[in-house]
């Protein structure tokens, strides 16, 4: 009896989240991916096992522009961080003398977390939008005397935007690698005839790497399949990945096409998670 | 002899009663293999420290070499240090590790290999030279930061507590091969330990610390026999200590009274009569007499305690005013079983006026 009431517990214990991952999960990738060969035939999709959908994808440079425009955007994005967060790690982790000042400071980046993504992403619009704070305080400093239209609707605005959203997800990994770094090796290095500089290139730098990498996989992927940030703030010509799937599934209902897109940027995604991962796991077993 | 490091008055002193090292002024010889003991908190690493040039003293001076250097940076000092947890880079290869210092030297990039190659033939462990520190158990990884440092023949070698994370076989094992490299290289060692055992064995010059001043320093047999004070004595090895009061001066040889009797030794300061001492033995110093047996200083009592400790035996014998010393024995052979005392025995504990210490005051630690 207790034998089978203890089954019946643990069948409910995994079976609900294997039935909610089956069917919330493992159910829609196999309907994108079937649905990825399938063919459109107006007003409806015929199912059939081609590559057709892939080819205009990699053929029409209209599809090409946007997956390049949305890497060019995905990287810019994790570049921006990265030289915005690793600075300000190193100061939080090395420099900081005051420890409340320190939780302090790490708390105010992690904080905007809790606020609705949304939010923060509409904040950029009232900030670069031609009413927008930037351009009455340029207009109040004189630099300019009519309110400018070129800080919103465009790529910088996107990856301001973007940068500004994701920036959390770098700081945290390369905070914790460099709070993992015994002090006694930088040390070690200024013992051994390095200078500061020298010692950050050949210790800090390396041993912080696994945080890195770990950061620009985050804010990459983040980024690279962002939807409102085009949406809100990249104009006519900000269209990503992720929009224009969107459209496929929507008002030019071409499921098939929109499905290829989806599944196209799933394993470029998966892919830069694994590499990273490889990295990661490298950086444990003792560097690079 | 030349001095290699001076220090003139150093300090450390974090606030006005936070006080780390407290003006120490030391000088070490060219060559010389210099301990500086104490327990933790004494200042010791801090010392160590400052010369390394990891931490500024809040006063006095660092001479290397006839150099002033105390406010130079540590990659600009011709000191190395070997850390207590070896700190070598997890992400570079045994050789790399060994290499890394050489890298910021004077020297040619096809010399390098060789210099890597002689410095860890030095430590026996050529043959790791590709293998991460990680691969190596905690002896090697000592190895090679000792490797490490001494690649770049430094004008003195820092040792902070270089064996501390060792195991206690091995410890006495690289004990003694730390001593026959220091014979070899013949660079200045300075080293940090709380371990007393290890401060003997291998210094030429002992520096025992308390509370950020130098207590007492001198050869190793110097220390142990003719500590300075209760504390040097109960730090370095073991003394039993009785309070006393100088009932007799002689030419000499004096009587003090303990409560347990009278108790004559060869102080090597010269105490007034009347005067509050006390009074220290080491354990291995002193016998338990047989029957019938004679001798200068006797103390009476009775077999408090007996530990076994394979190399012998030692006693607790409490004393008539229920004071209580230790002594140790020997045990000839293997068949002596019978010699073994037994507790609540009535014994008589002798030890020699040469080997009783006399300090002043009744301040015993």
């Amino acid at each position: 009896m207790t034998l089978i009431r203890r089954n019946l517990a643990g069948a409910l214990i995994l079976g609900i989240p294997f039935l909610w991952i089956a069917l919330f999960m493992l159910l829609p990738y196999g309907i994108i991916v079937t649905y990825s060969f399938w063919i459109k035939t107006y007003p409806t999709f015929k199912p059939a096992f081609q590559f057709g959908n892939y080819l205009t994808l990699f053929t029409d440079p209209q599809y090409l522009q946007v997956m390049l425009r949305t890497l060019k955007i995905a990287l810019l994005v994790s570049l921006c961080s990265f030289l915005l967060a690793y600075p300000f790690a190193f100061y939080l982790v090395f420099r900081c003398k005051s420890a409340a000042l320190r939780t302090w400071l790490y708390m105010a980046v992690i904080a905007p977390l809790w606020v609705s993504y949304l939010l923060r992403a509409y904040v950029w619009k009232t900030i670069l939008g031609t009413e927008g704070i930037l351009n009455s305080f340029l207009m109040s400093v004189g630099i300019i005397d009519q309110p400018s239209d070129i800080f919103l609707y465009n790529q910088f605005a996107m990856v301001v935007t973007l940068t500004y959203i994701f920036i959390p997800f770098m700081v945290m990994p390369i905070y914790t690698a460099l709070e993992k770094i015994p002090l006694n090796l930088t040390e070690a290095s200024a013992d051994l005839g390095m200078g500061p500089w020298r010692s950050f290139w050949h210790v800090t730098l390396p041993l912080s790497l696994p945080g890195v990498a770990a950061g620009f996989t985050l804010t990459f992927c983040l980024s690279f399949g962002d939807f409102v940030a085009p949406f809100l703030v990249g104009g006519p010509d900000g269209n990503l990945m992720a929009n224009v799937i969107a459209t496929q599934f929507g008002a030019a209902l071409n499921w098939p096409l929109g499905s290829a897109l989806a599944i196209v940027m799933l394993v470029v995604v998966l892919s830069i998670v694994s590499m990273s991962d490889r990295l990661e796991r490298k950086g444990a077993a003792g560097g690079f | 002899m030349a001095a290699i490091i001076e220090l003139e008055n150093i300090s450390k002193h974090y606030s006005p009663t936070i006080i780390g090292v407290d003006k120490v002024s030391l000088a070490v010889e060219d060559g010389e293999f210099v301990t500086l003991l104490g327990p933790s908190g004494c200042g010791k690493s801090t010392l160590l420290r400052m010369i390394g040039g990891f931490e500024e003293p809040t006063a006095g001076t660092i001479r290397l070499a006839d150099k002033d250097v105390t406010w130079d940076p540590p990659y600009k000092r011709e000191v190395n240090m070997v850390f207590q947890d070896y700190a070598l880079f997890p992400h570079m290869t045994v050789g790399q590790n060994v290499a890394y210092g050489l890298k910021t030297m004077k020297v040619a990039k096809s010399e390098i290999a060789t210099h890597v190659r002689d410095a860890l033939t030095l430590v026996g462990l050529y043959d790791k030279v590709d293998q991460r520190p990680q691969q190596l158990s905690g002896g090697q990884r000592q190895r090679i930061a000792l490797a490490r440092a001494i690649v770049r023949k430094p004008k003195v070698l820092l040792l902070d507590e270089p064996l501390s994370a060792l195991d206690a076989k091995l410890r006495e094992q690289m004990q003694l091969e730390l001593k026959h490299l220091h014979e070899k290289v013949g660079i200045t060692f300075i080293m940090v330990t709380h371990d007393q055992g290890e401060a003997l064995v291998m210094s030429d010059r002992v520096v025992v610390m308390e509370k950020g001043r130098i207590a007492q320093q001198g050869k190793p047999q110097d220390l142990y026999d003719h500590p300075a004070s209760p504390y040097v004595a109960n730090f370095i090895g073991t003394t039993n200590f009785l309070p006393g009061q100088m009932a007799a001066t002689g030419a000499g040889l004096v009587s003090i009274e303990i409560g347990a009797g009278t108790i004559s030794a060869l102080p090597d300061v010269a105490l007034p009569k009347g005067g509050v001492v006390t009074v220290g033995f080491r354990p291995e110093k002193a016998r338990l007499l047989a029957e019938g047996e004679t001798a200068e200083n006797i103390l009476e009592g009775k077999i408090a305690e007996v530990i076994y400790y394979g190399l012998g035996l030692r006693v607790a014998v409490e004393l008539a005013n229920g004071e209580r010393v230790s002594v140790d024995s020997l045990l000839p052979d293997r068949l002596a079983r019978s010699a073994v005392p037994v507790v609540g025995a009535p014994a008589r504990v002798a030890v020699e006026p040469h080997n009783v210490f006399v300090f002043e005051g009744s301040v015993a630690p």
